[in-house]
């Protein structure tokens, strides 16, 4: 309960802001499939805003677009400022992104995950040494410091993913699904620090399928077989279908779906 | 440049810490190179040798012994006619079968003229052909012999005789070692260089660790540099281990050109190698199918550099492909550094070809290379 209040308290605080990202009608496609069908939407600054779907949905198709890791089929979209389509170099410099696939380097230890990163993303010597303190310190990874990380429980690489995507204080992270097989604490644990990011003004994009999670949001946005089928705050979409929870809110929007994962 | 220092420590430790790829970088190239060359060993000996003797006189004795004396044949057995030996041949007991007709020794002498029988079974090859010449050779040498002991050399000499003396020039005791050894050298360093290169970069791939590089700001050629250098330096590594520690110390082989050179040739044909295993981890998507890539076409420079047989005795077809073979350049350049003591001026043709290589295939690899889809 106290999460929703902290919830509403940013939300209105920061639903003056800027736009983040802007999406219009932005469209990928695969020969004959559509895995984008022309989405619109805008993000704002410091929001988090929870990305839902079906599996097959389209969710990581649309990240991967506003990533600058693939190019749209038609349609616009802006990160941070910039065209996804002629400036996805410039958007990577002002993006995180944990793929929904654990992707650090599980044959390097935690340190040394955080120093490349670090480095690519061109962190000072100084700063590098203090943020990979501060980062291990924060997670209480002191004693795995030295660990690689193929060893750590699933748990804390999704946290350390997490804290090395905003360890360049990017101005959007995108997280695809970074809680998915988590246990119950740790996904808490998890939003805590998707909430401390938020605070420190980096704005969180975020697909998940557990309904919980999607009530932290300040708004979602409900993706069915390529297209945005619902965006608004939770409790605007509880309130529109006429519902309790955002568990049927999903059930009457995606139960609509034609298509799956294969 | 900082970034390229990123990748580079990562990648130095990433290949250290592998446990299993590290014994096959360093170790299997040395075992390859103190195996591989025995093998190759062009020289034919122990071939069997069936006779078929009608005449079983004292001179198709002296013809036998003669032959069997020279070290090359083995005398598989007599029979009594040309088709048991034949069944010989069949049960790939003999490789040759010498018929001698009956009254050779007579005609050879009365008539000073007599034709003998071989045959040759040609199901290995090359055995077959050299074992065939031996023989020619040994039947030759026996009849001047002959012509020796019976015929009273005239005055004049009837015909001119050409007596044909050869050397072996860089290799005088034509020790195939010799030749083969900087071949397999220069495949091995190959193999390693395009294997590992793309290996390493499709395996990225494979667990998602490249999207992540993908969507930092790292710039296309910083992230190349980073992952080709540490193979540049092992192939340098390997290549020297190589040269040095089997080449020289077991084999002997000292090499006659100079080192700069060579390693200044190394160097350029490295970046060509490079730059294909990133071309072909740019076409593929997991290790399995840039394995089978990489063996097919490393199959083919084996076979068609000219590292076993001579590209000069291609037919056409087969010359233009292996001209197009990089690894072609450097065996020639291996061998003729090395035995021949070639310079500069010897092969700059050479130097021209593969640093076209390098640029074509590093330019190709990396415009093929995408950071967005």
């Amino acid at each position: 309960m106290h999460r929703s209040k902290i919830v509403s308290l940013n939300y209105s605080s920061k639903m003056s802001g800027e736009i983040v990202i802007q999406a219009n009608q932005l469209t990928k496609q695969f020969g004959d499939f559509i895995a984008a069908n022309s989405i619109t939407f805008e993000v704002y600054k410091g929001e988090i805003f929870g990305f839902l779907g079906a599996n097959g949905a389209g969710k990581t198709t649309a990240m991967r677009m506003l990533c600058g890791l693939s190019s749209p089929s038609s349609g616009q979209a802006t990160v941070a400022g910039f065209d996804v389509r002629t400036q996805p170099e410039e958007i990577k410099k002002n993006i995180g992104y944990m793929s929904q696939k654990f992707s650090l380097y599980e044959d390097l230890t935690v340190a040394e995950n955080i120093q490349f990163f670090g480095g690519i993303y061109g962190l000072s010597n100084k700063h590098l040494k203090a943020k990979s303190e501060e980062l291990i310190n924060q997670l209480g990874l002191q004693s795995a410091k030295g660990q690689l990380v193929g060893s750590l429980p699933l748990g804390w690489k999704q946290k350390l993913s997490f804290s090395i995507a905003i360890l360049h204080q990017p101005k959007v992270v995108f997280l695809d699904e970074p809680t998915g097989g988590v246990d119950p604490v740790t996904r808490r644990q998890f939003w805590d620090l998707i909430y401390q990011a938020a605070e420190s003004g980096i704005t969180v994009f975020v697909t998940t399928h557990y309904m919980d999670e999607a009530e932290y949001c300040n708004r979602i946005s409900i993706m069915v077989d390529g297209r945005i089928e619902a965006l608004d705050s939770p409790s605007g979409l509880k309130k529109r279908f006429n519902v309790s929870s955002m568990d049927e809110v999903f059930y009457q929007l995606a139960r609509k779906a034609k298509r799956s994962d294969n | 440049m900082r970034t390229v220092y990123f990748i580079l420590r990562k990648e130095f430790k990433q290949i250290f810490r592998n446990k299993a790829l590290l014994p096959l970088i360093f170790v299997a190239p040395i075992i390859q190179l103190l195996i591989l060359p025995l093998a190759a060993d062009y020289e034919v000996k122990n071939i069997n040798l069936a006779v078929v003797d009608h005449d079983k006189s004292s001179y198709t004795q002296k013809l036998i012994s003669k032959i069997t004396s020279s070290g090359y044949f083995r005398l598989s057995g007599y029979f009594n006619s040309y088709d048991e030996a034949f069944h010989q041949i069949e049960k790939d007991e003999a490789d040759l079968i010498l018929e001698l007709p009956s009254n050779f020794e007579k005609k050879l002498i009365r008539e000073n003229h007599e034709q003998v029988f071989i045959a040759v079974n040609a199901i290995n090859g090359t055995k077959a052909g050299l074992g065939g010449s031996y023989l020619v050779q040994v039947l030759a040498d026996f009849n001047s012999q002959i012509r020796l002991d019976w015929i009273q050399p005239p005055r004049f000499r009837e015909q001119a005789q050409i007596e044909i003396t050869s050397s072996n020039w860089f290799n005088p005791l034509m020790n195939f070692r010799y030749f083969m050894v900087p071949g397999i050298l220069a495949i091995l360093v190959t193999m390693i260089g395009s294997y590992m290169t793309a290996l390493n970069i499709v395996k990225e791939k494979e667990i998602g660790t490249i999207e992540q590089i993908n969507v930092t700001p790292i710039r296309k050629h910083h992230f190349i540099l980073g992952k080709l250098i540490p193979f540049w330096v092992l192939g340098m590594f390997v290549f020297s281990i190589g040269l040095f520690g089997v080449s020289f110390l077991i084999y002997g082989i000292v090499p006659q050109g100079n080192l700069f050179l060579l390693y200044g040739f190394l160097a350029i044909y490295l970046v060509a190698v490079l730059g294909f295993g990133l071309l072909i981890s740019t076409y593929c998507d997991t290790q399995q199918q840039a394995m089978s890539v990489a063996f097919f076409f490393v199959m083919i420079f084996m076979l068609m550099s000219g590292l076993f047989t001579s590209v000069d005795s291609m037919p056409m077809w087969a010359k233009v492909i292996s001209q197009l073979s990089p690894v072609t350049y450097f065996i020639e350049v291996m061998r003729m550094i090395v035995l021949k003591g070639s310079d500069f001026n010897d092969i700059k043709f050479h130097f021209v070809i593969i640093g076209g290589f390098a640029i074509l295939l590093m330019s190709w690899a990396i415009l093929n290379y995408r950071k967005t889809t």
